[in-house]
């Protein structure tokens, strides 16, 4: 097995365990740490796809590499929205909860458990 | 391929609203919706002059960026498509910046606040990155502006700050990235697969063969995400409940357009060949299943806010039925024909009328402090213009008396009926039936003489007013778009009896329905009877399987499913 198909396996793999994580996780910091898990998995397929397409001689075809760079910057921006959003959310309503009818626990009367 | 004459304003229709967004920050609240007024005028402009000098020549807009030709450079692109969407968003900004000229101007001595500031950049930043979605010819390009798009949207979800509008938009948020991971997800196979992500080059590249099904797959269940296509419309009810009405015009009429472009540009330029009159039939059955869950919701609502909201699913589900009538007579093709011209009218008119509707719903809760449907009575004699508007955007979009709707609605009627696919023609009908009734139920609670004394209402600005009335007469003038690009003899006389009896049909319709489905019945004698009872039962049912299917497990194994959906109806295609 060549070292960029092992990385591609790797990278499927990432991406199996993110989407999983982004769908049975009810809570919203785990969500983005799963989104943050599909990404690294899809940034390292471009990885080893970069090594496969590379000319011979060179380490990689270059234009990924610049692609990738991108969409990490992206990605990071996302995550930091993300965690800024849910900070908010919970100096607002003392919960995390995404679920729609969610407690608002700075409401008196409500029990802060 | 060399940048054209021109080529330098498809820059600039990009840049100058991210200026203007840098200029306000810089300037800081007090000026920034003076720095927002002087960028919707520039960029007014620069859309028009674009669309004057593609009109003259007929050809394509080209701009290689620092002179590099793709493969290795990125080129930006505006094709008639692009130049189309590009004026409805402008017309649609400006508008809505003349209506939140009252929520959001500066007073002169008032402190400053959040909201307007942020109100204000966050318009021009999701102008500037619409833009940069129409004009992009390359799939990462598109990539980028589409995340610029969400990030913009999602703080206008939360602009007042409290609880339950952050939650929405954090779910707002989490689903969108799950749909542009498995967007990059696709644009990276397509990178590995064919060696290029430019649009032009891709489109020679490509051939019907497994790697191609699985990125178009996968792409178009991630771009749906983001669009909130039935099944996956999780975030934009709870995005709509709590946000401001400018903020609400915005993403319905505008930040869902951007996603759902990109699919039109997917299907129709990138892979005409490989996707297949099945997977098409499947896109618009979803949009079938919109329209008819989206129509009923929104019926039951007790918020004329949510109501519109809901309407907006099924207006979603309405600009995917034309994929499947846009297939060559073999069927194995898409084309550039009456269908998308017939798609892309219809998007227009959405975004004009849609816009307009929030604006009127806006306006009617700044006046009452409410927006309970049951208690509008009386509303109509005070502000006839707020429900002029708003009447004028329902006969739009339901498309019976010429406009923007009517045309797009004849074009896609004439598309099914030569193909042979009848069944299109009965929820294109439908469709218009749903959108009837509630129209019909909102003028109806209005125009009601009110019981006891008449509500204390509040001023609202006339210049709101007259924004949401000249977004609602956009959509209806759109009409004269038979005079110029299309076929003259597609509009009727409306008076003609088949064309009356149509209407008559549409209207009957639509008031059964509202009467049926309303939760507070609206005449006494409907009360009770046993056609009410059975129509309530089922209304309830599609409210709970609605419920159901926008809880976030439900929603994402949906995705899921219809990306695996997708590719084996990609892959079950016919053999020549």
């Amino acid at each position: 097995m060549s070292a960029a198909t092992l990385f591609g396996l790797c990278a499927a793999a990432l991406i199996g365990i993110g989407l999983y994580g982004l769908i049975v996780n009810p809570h919203p910091l785990r969500k983005i740490l799963a989104f943050n898990v599909v990404g690294s998995g899809v940034f390292m397929l471009f990885g080893a796809i970069a090594r496969r397409g590379a000319a011979a001689g060179m380490g990689g075809d270059p234009v990924p590499q610049a692609l990738l760079i991108t969409g990490i910057v992206v990605a990071f921006s996302a995550t930091a929205l993300a965690v800024a959003l849910l900070l908010r959310l919970f100096d607002e309503t003392r919960s995390v909860s995404l679920a729609s009818d969610a407690p608002d626990k700075t409401q008196p009367g409500v029990d802060d458990v | 391929m060399l940048t054209t004459p021109g080529g330098t304003l498809l820059v600039m229709a990009v840049l100058v609203p991210f200026v203007g967004v840098l200029l306000g920050l810089t300037l800081g609240g007090r000026h920034v919706w003076r720095v927002a007024a002087v960028t919707v005028l520039a960029g007014l402009a620069i859309v028009a002059s674009l669309a004057s000098m593609l009109l003259q020549s007929g050809d394509t807009v080209v701009y290689l960026l620092g002179g590099w030709a793709p493969p290795l450079g990125i080129a930006l692109r505006a094709d008639s498509l692009s130049v189309v969407m590009m004026l409805a968003v402008a017309v649609v900004i400006c508008g809505i910046g003349l209506y939140a000229r009252s929520d959001f101007g500066s007073v002169a001595g008032a402190a400053e606040a959040r909201a307007p500031f942020t109100f204000w950049l966050l318009l021009l930043a999701v102008w500037g990155s619409l833009n940069l979605v129409f004009v992009s010819g390359d799939l990462f390009t598109l990539y980028v502006a589409l995340e610029l798009v969400t990030f913009s949207g999602v703080p206008l979800v939360c602009l007042d700050g409290r609880g339950e509008t952050l939650r929405a938009a954090l779910r707002y948020l989490l689903f969108a990235l799950a749909g542009s991971l498995l967007y990059l997800l696709g644009a990276v196979l397509l990178y590995g697969a064919y060696g290029t992500l430019d649009i032009a080059l891709l489109a020679e590249r490509i051939r019907p063969e497994p790697i191609a099904w699985s990125v178009a797959a996968l792409m178009t269940v991630g771009l749906l995400a983001k669009t909130a296509l039935f099944p996956l419309h999780l975030w934009l009810p709870p995005a709509h409940a709590g946000a401001p009405a400018a903020a609400s015009a915005v993403l319905s009429a505008l930040v869902i357009k951007g996603s759902w472009f990109l699919v039109v540009r997917l299907w129709f330029d990138v892979m005409p060949g490989v996707v297949t009159l099945s997977a098409a039939q499947l896109l618009a059955g979803l949009g079938a299943a919109a329209i008819v869950v989206g129509s009923v919701v929104a019926l039951r609502q007790e918020r004329l806010k949510l109501l519109v909201a809901y309407s907006t699913i099924a207006q979603i589900g309405y600009l995917f039925l034309m994929f499947p009538l846009a297939f060559d007579a073999g069927g194995s093709a898409l084309v550039h024909g009456p269908a998308l011209t017939g798609g892309l009218l219809q998007a227009v008119s959405h975004a004009t009328a849609k816009a307009a509707m929030f604006m009127a719903a806006g306006l009617v809760y700044a006046a009452l402090g409410h927006d309970r449907i049951a208690d509008l009575a009386g509303v109509a004699r005070a502000m006839p213009i707020t429900i002029l508007a708003f009447a004028l955007a329902g006969l739009a979009l339901m498309g019976v008396v010429p406009s923007g709707a009517y045309l797009a609605k004849k074009l896609m009627l004439d598309a099914a009926a030569s193909s042979g696919q009848w069944w299109w023609e009965g929820v294109l009908q439908g469709g218009a039936v749903f959108t009837a009734a509630y129209v019909v139920l909102v003028l109806t609670h209005v125009m009601r003489r009110p019981r006891g004394p008449a509500q204390p209402l509040k001023r609202v600005s006339r210049l709101s007013e007259f924004a949401a009335l000249f977004l609602g007469l956009c959509s209806l003038l759109l009409a004269f778009a038979a005079l110029g690009p299309l076929p003259g003899d597609l509009v009727k006389n409306p008076l003609a009896p088949g064309e009356l009896g149509t209407t008559l049909l549409v209207f009957l319709g639509g008031t059964l329905l509202a009467l049926g489905l309303s939760p507070q019945p609206l005449l006494a004698a409907t009360r009770g009877g046993p056609l009410r009872r059975t129509m309530t039962r089922a209304g309830i049912a599609f409210e709970h399987s609605d419920g159901f299917v926008r809880r976030w497990p439900s929603a994402s194994i949906a995705l899921l499913t219809l990306a695996a959906l997708f590719g084996w109806l990609l892959l079950a295609r016919p053999l020549p």
